[in-house]
């Protein structure tokens, strides 16, 4: 070998370590440290991200989901946000409004199909986008409703409140179950606003009024909100449901073993239901308590740092992250439902005639969002606190008032965060 | 007759006496049985398990599966480096920097002292929340020599997790009671020998205050073990986050409570190493001086 050829082959490998390192690092933060299935999901569309362009190359911190909130809010503080941030869908309006979020630079036709409550809108701007989405439904057994005669609902027409009150009583009556419907009260926190505000919306209520966001008056503790919360009440009051002391494992086994005829539960738990039941697992439709079905809406999203000094690069990794062959990906592994149809289609499991395809029909069908502003972390826990209050005897009316002030004073404190002068 | 009732009346006292403790004893061990046995079963089983005593049991279906999925899930041996380096460190120059101070304010006189130690004392009613995001913007600003010169910023380090808690008050308050109940003769007759201050606080006062020592080793152990807030705030990088914060990696949607069982009782048990290998003298600790932790 000459020398000339040794001084080519040198400049070939600094010039092609140079076009290696010459990649600009963004850094992204992610909140599922301890879930192998996603995370591994998630290197691999990192690694096919940094091998497919010369200009950027992500680098992923991860984190807990049970702290990740407060790592976020800690390096806000500190100056220290990272590119790439992963949001939880109610969080988002908070944290674009205290200005740690910038809205999102996507072509245009990036996000045609996808869920409603996979795209994190705020202030009318993108700010979040998701390659999944969570789907709450009623699970149940077709052998137990057959044997009580009681119809199977369907998207078109699901049981509506009346009908479905009688049918917990009929279950309750055959004594078969220590409770009819298990609603997941031992699940404290976010589930419950997630998982109980859709019944709140059935009946025509509402956590605050989302045409101004400025107020709950005559919305949370209207007429709908009186009839929800008296509703609410009796399931405790007639042995419908568990009570606010329900055993952590009684929720996560009792459908499982029996206790429970019927459970309103996530598709995250689908899996364990098909296994146990196969063919005799039902997925249905929330009731329609006079305006119509509904189910809460968006879960974990991508998003992009204020501080960011990259956000091309960084929405340049969104977009490549939301095509469809990963959202196929996030799914199989992890079993939440695509964010696109067409995902959706390939998966192995929301696929038509797939074992949880009844999910993604009813993410299209039902799901609304919750509340889309700052204040939603304080509306969340004033319905988790009436809600709980009023399940464990509470005077309904006062309650709902009491939740109605809270909300009121917080909106007050924080100048009706953005959405007019107070 | 009488001397027969006396030693029936004397034998059953000692056995309610057994049975009290062998109840409170029950009381504080069947958590940790419970943990233990739980860290041995599948979720379903240990959950149905533990509405009945079988939760305190090793029947069912045993294995040590919990243990080989909580080492994939969590960097444990990572984790458990990271926190058995920054409590060893911690304790090590917690017990140095305290008795120090502590003996300056129990055998030297200088002004303000009075002043200061209740200041230090004072500082036992703030609680750490109070004082975390305060802390968190000035270890922030801080400077730090780092392999590529001075650096600004202490976060996302293993000083950062040290550091702030070497100075306590806690400790220099235990340190400052016990030295204060020592005999002034000791200090005067080192002084009349020509003992210097740190002969006198090395090799007169620190050789007789082992069970101190033990106290304020095991209580800081206790806080730089569990340790759990501050490395959220300020530690990013997963290679030097320490071991409470990995419990947080158990729960996700469907929460894996065997493999948290098998954490937890993996965590216990350096704290029970440390604790029995100091345990005769923290009692002693607390027998002289009624100092509780």
């Amino acid at each position: 070998m000459n020398i000339r050829r040794i001084v080519l082959i040198c400049l070939f490998l600094l010039t092609f370590n140079g076009l290696a390192s010459a990649q600009t690092e963004l850094s992204l933060w992610y909140h599922g440290a301890g879930n192998p299935e996603e995370r591994a999901v998630l290197l691999s569309v990192i690694e096919d991200f940094n091998a497919s362009q010369s200009d950027w190359s992500v680098v992923i911190e991860e984190f807990p989901q049970g702290s990740y909130n407060s790592s976020v809010v800690a390096a806000a503080l500190s100056g220290d946000l990272p590119d790439i941030i992963d949001v939880d869908a109610p969080v988002m309006p908070g944290w674009a409004w205290s200005g740690y979020m910038a809205p999102l630079n996507l072509s245009e036709g990036a996000l045609d199909g996808f869920l409603p409550g996979a795209v994190g809108v705020y202030n009318g701007e993108v700010y979040a986008v998701g390659l999944w989405d969570a789907v709450v439904a009623i699970y149940a057994r077709r052998s137990v409703l057959e044997a009580n005669d009681i119809r199977i609902p369907t998207l078109e027409e699901p049981w509506t409140g009346e009908e479905f009150d009688a049918i917990l009583e009929t279950l309750q009556a055959t004594g078969d179950f220590e409770n009819a419907f298990d609603v997941g009260m031992a699940w404290k926190g976010e589930w419950y606003t997630y998982a109980f505000s859709p019944f709140l919306q059935s009946f025509g209520g509402d956590m605050i009024d989302r045409e101004t966001y400025l107020t709950a008056e005559g919305v949370f503790n209207g007429e709908a909100g009186l009839a929800f919360g008296n509703w609410w009440q009796s399931l405790f009051e007639r042995g419908l449901v568990p009570g606010t002391s329900q055993d952590p494992a009684d929720r996560d086994t009792g459908f499982l073993d029996g206790k429970y005829a019927l459970q309103w539960n996530g598709n995250w738990a689908a899996r364990a239901a098909v296994e146990a039941f196969g063919d005799d697992a039902l997925f249905l439709p929330a009731p329609d308590f006079g305006s119509g079905s509904t189910i809460g809406a968006a879960s974990w999203q991508f998003g992009i740092s204020s501080t960011s000094e990259h956000p091309d690069g960084a929405s340049a990794f969104i977009e490549f992250a939301i095509q469809d062959e990963y959202l196929v990906d996030f799914s199989n592994f992890g079993g939440l439902a695509p964010a696109t149809a067409s995902a959706a289609a390939m998966s192995d499991l929301y696929y038509e005639g797939g074992p949880l395809e009844v999910f993604f029909g009813l993410s299209q069908a039902q799901a609304l969002v919750r509340p889309v502003t700052p204040g939603y972390a304080n509306l969340s826990l004033s319905f988790e606190k009436a809600v709980t209050d009023i399940a464990d005897g509470a005077d309904v009316q006062d309650t709902l008032d009491a939740a109605v002030d809270e909300i009121e004073q917080d909106i007050e404190d924080n100048g009706g965060y953005g959405f007019g002068d107070m | 007759m009488n001397a027969m009732s006396f030693e029936t009346r004397h034998n059953l006292s000692i056995g309610l006496r057994y049975a009290l403790l062998i109840l409170i004893a029950t009381i504080f061990i069947f958590p940790i049985l419970f943990m233990v046995m739980s860290s041995l079963k599948p979720d379903l089983q240990m959950l149905r398990d533990s509405a009945s005593l079988r939760a305190f049991l090793p029947v069912g279906d045993i294995s040590l599966n919990n243990y080989a999925e909580a080492f994939e899930r969590v960097p444990i041996m990572q984790f458990a480096f990271n926190s058995v380096f920054t409590t060893s460190v911690s304790v090590v120059a917690s017990l140095l920097l305290n008795s120090m101070a502590a003996f300056s304010f129990a055998f030297l006189q200088w002004r303000g002292k009075a002043i200061l130690l209740s200041l230090i004392i004072a500082t036992f009613i703030v609680p750490f929340e109070v004082i975390a995001i305060p802390m968190l913007l000035v270890a922030n600003n801080l400077p730090w020599i780092g392999p590529e010169g001075i650096e600004i910023g202490w976060l996302n380090s293993y000083h950062v997790q040290i550091i702030p808690f070497i100075a306590d008050s806690l400790g220099i308050f235990l340190f400052y009671q016990y030295f204060r109940d020592l005999p002034d003769e000791l200090v005067e007759a080192a002084r009349i020998d020509g003992a210097s201050i740190w002969q006198i606080y090395a090799r007169i006062i620190m050789p007789i205050a082992g069970p101190i020592v033990a106290t304020v080793a095991i209580l800081k152990f206790l806080v730089m073990w569990n340790a759990y807030i501050w490395p959220l705030m300020t530690i990013r990088s997963e290679e030097l986050r320490p071991i409470m914060v990995g419990l947080q990696y158990f729960f996700q949607l469907n929460i894996a409570w065997g493999e948290i069982m098998a954490y937890l009782s993996m965590v216990t048990i350096p704290v029970l190493i440390f604790y029995l290998a100091l345990q005769r003298a923290f009692i002693e600790s607390i027998a002289t001086s009624g100092i509780k932790g």
